[in-house]
């Protein structure tokens, strides 16, 4: 079958839910971006880091199915924005090719499930299909409003930039700086962006969760951030769900919006307010409808 | 007073052997207990063993003490100490292993929330092909600590008037591929 | 010297056991009854260890009593042994050429387990080696003259010393340095472990000792450009980078400096790591030797831009020696051995960046430290932090670029000496709390242990962990405005946050960055881990597999100041040995050519990589220089006419052995 230039997209369990704004954001971008976007029709969980806690066969085998029906319908570029996903995909291609055990079962799975074998499917994230693909020039080229003098960090999490360094480098990555900049944003300077959110465990173990996040959000404010940029949406509903909660037990002011690096490329590019998914902010609301109620500023770069 | 001592015979060295011998197991040999992983963890500080301590435990062959621990479940899996390893050990994928184990042996601390949340997303997934994050949550608390629900209810309040909580059970649609999944050989040894 | 009785070849042919190493899979005696009946075979043996006192008689009896004129001998490799019965030979009055080794060790009993298996193949060996030693011709070992000098590449340490032994022995020694001074890393420390011994008092005499002997040339801010030759003859042009200062006229008053229209020193400081700046005139430190000024061509005006008040022509117009048309020089040198000793660069400790170097100001590496101490250093010996203040709490990281899969895999041996000098002279000077940050203490030389335990005793904090990071967010009032170590401390068992004011890194040692061109300059070989390649590891740590080409100092591998200074003298000892036996004995086997049948067609002159075929114009034929030749048979092989042949190598030696070797398929 032809490979065919769309991104296949996967939202995995997240981005129908809280992650909606990601979803929103995401594929209001795309269009900007005249990039070609389609969802991968019946796509499962992935298995995220829970199931990989429980089988290492069936998880590879879950996220084989996402890969074999990606290649199935004969898109190269499986695009998974959610952190986790990403690298759950990713890692179940490094295990098939690794090691012969885990290839031979994967193999007889998708036999049994009349699926096709997983070649040359690249698993991507929106950080480096907005680098790579896209490119800052073009970013640049085709931003019609910027954001003045607002202060945002950029928050990579941990899944996206490690183990693989492929989206950006592990130990400091700069990509998301480089484009918040290339469509006006300031980027403070902030040194806990890899340092882990905490992922699930704002849910279970939930006073540890949210004193990993005040961590975070404390640092920002302490940058002079007024704002954090995630690409994850568990990373995004970690920092913005438990402000209240933080502003209550420490007394201390904290009410930071937490966007997606998608809304605010996707702002930059010309999209709308709702489009993008800005009204589903829990903290910083105010801030964010300031910013982002656009005054039509066109303004171009020569 | 509790004696706190190992006698050898307590060591799980055929056990140790088998665990250095797994795929991305293999260069747990050559730690050399520099503390690095439990230095970057950002667990760490609430483990019960700190991670160099687990790696230290699953070399000599203890097994029991470490798939008891609430350490494990406690890995986040962000994969720093992995990255920071100077001798390259993938001690992420360790912990994963380790938790499996734990699953299987049935020595997982029983209601401590994570094993408890891992086994309902598995439970959801292998019958639907998707989890619902509202259900799963609600079926974690009502398994481990039903109280847990009312301290978040204020977060699920804000979740439902910004449209982010889904209480749709989804589902996928050719779910007798499921089936295939769960009956696939369940450790690779 | 009886070669042959009535022209008859009689070959001896002896079996080793080598203890259990052969004779445990290879049925040595059955071997030996098996060559006794060989055709040619007079007498075969075999014998626990041939290459002992007893093992060798039992070779030179039978030369002598049985009148054996050829020998082979079966058992360990040619490379360990092959002398041993040459040698042996030799001494029976037998040519040593007439000697065959066979390998039943490494070849054979050492990569199979098959006993039946491995003994067919050992006698296959045999055969082969009888019919090839048939052929052998008497030929006598070529010596190649040594010129006495020596040159040594590298003035630090290692250079100084092995300059002055060999020096010392009589022999004149190049002594090469690309810096303006000699010195090298030593220079810049301030006390040396573990007797602190002030490390400049200790070296300078020593440079003194080089500039004042008649026997050593030596060549500061000049660099060799290429070699050419082989051992005892070697042909070395070294470049003379242009000071525009003449040397012999500068006597090292020092006014040009002040007197340079900078008035303020605006470029880094090279010698004290950039914490302090110099003018474009300068002299690397005050006891630099040669004590002659060098003017840096990037930063001077009058070199970059030509108009210049050049009021250090002034200062200097006594004595003229500032030369601003000075060229490049080149100088052809004839050496007999080379020493190779430049030393290391340490550790980029950007390559780790979560230890925050070059992003947070008070994070230091050792050697910016050493200087920070050091009361000619840029502070004067005061330990500030980069802000001018006094730091109440140290940290010292070790392993910064060593031991790790990440960057460099081996331990760089000094560092944690190194650290514990450092946490004793910081804690000296400034009264604060240090904290070395371990994963093991190694402190394994003379007086190394001790002095460990005079710094614990001292009250310096050693914490085993490996810091994860160093960071500048605040968790805690106490560490706002500090850099904080977060570690696993392994003795404790607590993970902790450790506040402190100033950082320095235990970076590594690494080859020089120009490692690789300097090997490939003097035709050495590198390890896997860059530096440079020793002929053994326990028993030949200085030779390189380039005869006439030794190695010393960290260039080699991490070491100390002791354990150079010992490789360097054992370097020098080579030297020596080697100029004063006066010849070096090669190989003979050399090719050669016929030339009845040489056609003049010169395909073999530029295939030679040592250049030793020549053409003879007189004859139209070409010429083999035996004395340059190294037996690699490029020529033999392409030789359109065949007519050249190679010692020890010749076509029905050749041919025999595999005829021998394949003679079961018959």
């Amino acid at each position: 079958m032809e490979p065919s230039a769309k991104y296949l997209y996967y939202p995995g369990c997240s981005l129908k839910g809280t992650g909606i704004a990601y979803e929103e954001s995401l594929l209001t971008t795309f269009r900007l971006l005249e990039l070609p976007i389609q969802e991968l029709p019946d796509w499962n969980c992935c298995g995220a880091t829970t199931y990989m806690s429980v089988s290492e066969t069936s998880a590879t085998l879950l996220a084989a199915r996402n890969l074999a029906l990606a290649r199935r319908t004969g898109s190269r570029d499986l695009l998974a924005p959610c952190n986790a996903c990403y690298l759950t995909l990713r890692k179940s291609q490094e295990l098939v090719a690794h090691y012969p055990q885990i290839a031979q079962e994967t193999e007889r799975f998708l036999e049994q499930a009349g699926l096709p074998r997983l070649d040359s499917v690249r698993v991507r994230h929106p950080l480096e299909v907005l680098y790579n693909d896209v490119g800052i020039e073009r970013l640049r080229e085709l931003t019609v409003r910027r954001l003045q003098g607002v202060r945002m960090a950029s928050y990579y999490g941990c899944q996206a930039v490690r183990p693989y360094g492929e989206v950006d480098d592990p130990h400091n990555p700069t990509r998301m700086d480089e484009i918040l900049r290339a469509v006006g944003v300031e980027v403070v300077d902030y040194s806990l962006k890899t340092k882990c959110c905490g992922g699930s465990h704002t849910g279970t173990i939930h006073d540890v969760g949210v004193r990993l996040n005040y961590i975070l959000l404390k640092e920002a404010m302490r940058r002079g951030a007024q704002a954090i940029v995630t690409i994850c949406p568990l990373c995004q509903f970690n920092l913005d769900a438990y402000q209240a909660e933080i502003r209550k037990q420490t007394g201390e002011p904290m009410d930071m919006p937490i966007l997606y690096l998608t809304q605010v490329v996707g702002w930059a590019l010309g999209g709308e307010f709702r489009e993008l998914g800005l009204h589903r902010a829990i903290s910083g609301r105010k801030p964010v409808e300031q910013w982002f109620t656009a005054k039509k500023e066109a303004e171009t770069y020569v | 007073m509790e004696r706190q001592i190992r006698y050898q015979r307590e060591a799980d060295l055929e056990w140790a052997h088998k665990f250095t011998k797994h795929p991305n197991c293999e260069r747990l040999l050559l730690c050399i207990q520099c503390g690095t992983c439990s230095g970057t963890c950002p667990l760490s500080v609430y483990m019960d063993l700190t991670p160099r301590q687990v790696m230290a435990m699953v070399r000599e062959g203890f097994r029991d003490d470490v798939l008891r621990s609430k350490t494990i479940w406690l890995c986040a899996s962000c994969y720093a100490c992995s990255v920071e390893c100077p001798q390259n050990i993938k001690i992420t994928d360790i912990m994963y292993r380790l938790k499996r184990e734990a699953i299987q042996s049935n020595l997982y601390p029983k209601r401590f929330p994570i094993p408890v949340l891992a086994q309902e997303f598995c439970e959801l997934v292998r019958r639907r092909g998707r989890n619902s994050e509202f259900w799963v949550v609600f079926r974690m608390a009502f398994r481990s600590n039903p109280f847990v629900l009312l301290t978040m209810a204020r977060t699920g309040w804000d979740l439902w008037r910004t449209g982010r909580l889904s209480l749709r059970m989804e589902r996928i649609q050719r779910v007798n591929e499921l089936q295939y999944i769960s009956a696939a050989s369940k450790e690779v040894d | 010297m009886s070669e042959q009785k009535n022209g008859q070849v009689r070959i001896g042919v002896y079996v080793c056991h080598c203890g259990a190493n052969i004779a445990d899979t290879v049925d040595v005696k059955a071997v030996a009854e098996y060559a006794a009946t060989l055709p040619g075979v007079v007498v075969a043996r075999d014998y626990k260890y041939m290459c002992s006192d007893p093992g060798q008689e039992l070779v030179q009896e039978d030369i002598r009593n049985l009148n054996v004129n050829r020998v082979v001998v079966a058992a360990c490799s040619p490379s360990l042994h092959e002398n041993t019965f040459r040698g042996a030979a030799e001494r029976a009055g037998l040519n040593p050429f007439f000697v065959q080794m066979v390998n039943i060790r490494e070849h054979d009993s050492w990569v199979h387990s098959d006993r039946e298996a491995a003994t067919e193949k050992a006698k296959d060996l045999v055969r082969a080696a009888v019919r090839r030693v048939y052929f052998h011709k008497p030929l006598e070992k070529r010596r190649v003259p040594i010129h006495s000098e020596v040159l040594v590449v590298g003035g630090g340490i290692a250079g100084i010393h092995a300059a002055l032994t060999v020096a010392d022995s009589g022999k004149k020694v190049y002594l090469v340095e690309r810096e303006p001074t000699i010195g090298g890393h030593m220079a810049q420390y301030d006390k040396t472990f573990p007797t602190l011994d002030c490390a400049a008092c200790i070296l300078t005499p020593k440079m003194s000792a080089v500039k004042a002997h008649p026997n050593i040339t030596l060549w500061t801010y000049s660099e060799v450009v290429s070699v050419d030759g082989s051992v005892g003859d070697y042909k070395v042009v070294v470049k003379r980078k242009p000071r525009y200062v003449r040397e012999d006229l500068c006597v090292g008053c020092l006014q040009c400096i002040d007197t340079c229209v900078f008035k303020e020193p605006k470029f880094d400081d090279e010698f004290n790591m950039g914490l302090s700046k110099r003018k474009p005139i300068y002299i690397p430190f005050p006891q630099a030797t040669p004590k002659v000024v060098v003017i840096d061509p990037e930063a001077c005006i009058q070199l970059k831009t030509g108009k210049c008040k050049k009021s250090c022509l002034e200062a200097c117009v006594e004595r003229g020696a500032i030369d601003f048309d000075q060229k490049e020089s080149y100088e052809e040198i004839h050496v007999g051995s080379i020493i190779i000793a430049t030393g290391f660069q340490t550790f980029d400790p950007r390559r780790m960046p979560q230890y925050g170097y070059g992003k947070y100001p008070n994070v230091y590496t050792t050697l910016e430290v050493e200087r920070l101490v050091n009361a000619s250093g840029p502070t004067g010996g005061q330990v500030v932090t980069r802000d001018g203040r006094v730091p109440k709490s140290v940290g010292i990281i070790l392993c910064v670029g060593s031991r790790d899969e990440n960057t460099n895999r081996w331990c760089s041996r000094v560092c944690c000496m190194t650290s514990l000098k450092l946490a004793h002279l910081i804690k000296e000077h400034t009264g604060a709390e240090v904290f070395i940050f371990y994963i093991d203490m190694r402190a394994a030389g003379k007086g190394y242990e001790e002095f460990y335990q005079r710094v614990l005793n001292e009250g310096v904090h050693f914490v085993r962990g490996r810091v994860a990071e160093i960071t500048d967010w605040a968790l805690d009032p106490s560490e706002e405005g500090k850099l904080v170590a977060r570690v696993e401390d392994t003795n404790t068992g607590f993970v902790r946050r450790i506040p402190l004011d100033m950082v320095v890194l235990a970076v590594g040692l690494e080859p020089q960055a120009d490692a690789l061109n300097v090997q490939r300059l003097f035709g050495i070989s590198c390890s896997l881990d860059g530096f440079f390649l020793e002929k053994h590891p326990k028993l030949a740590p200085a030779p390189t597999y380039t005869d006439g080409i030794f190695i010393a100092g960290v260039c080699h591998g991490p070491k100390d100041i002791p354990d150079t200074v010992m490789q360097a003298g054992y370097a020098a000892a080579e030297a020596i040995a080697l100029a004063d036996t006066g010849y070096f004995e090669l190989e003979p086997n050399t090719a050669y050519i016929v030339e009845e049948e040489c056609s003049g067609c010169k395909s073999c002159i530029p295939l030679c990589p040592y250049q030793a075929i020549t053409f003879n114009d007189g004859k139209q034929k070409a010429f083999i220089n035996e004395v340059l030749c190294k037996g690699c048979g490029t020529c033999v092989a392409a030789c359109p006419s065949g007519s050249i042949k190679q010692n020890l190598f010749e076509d029905e030696e050749i041919f025999s052995e595999i005829e021998g070797v394949l003679a079961y398929a018959q």
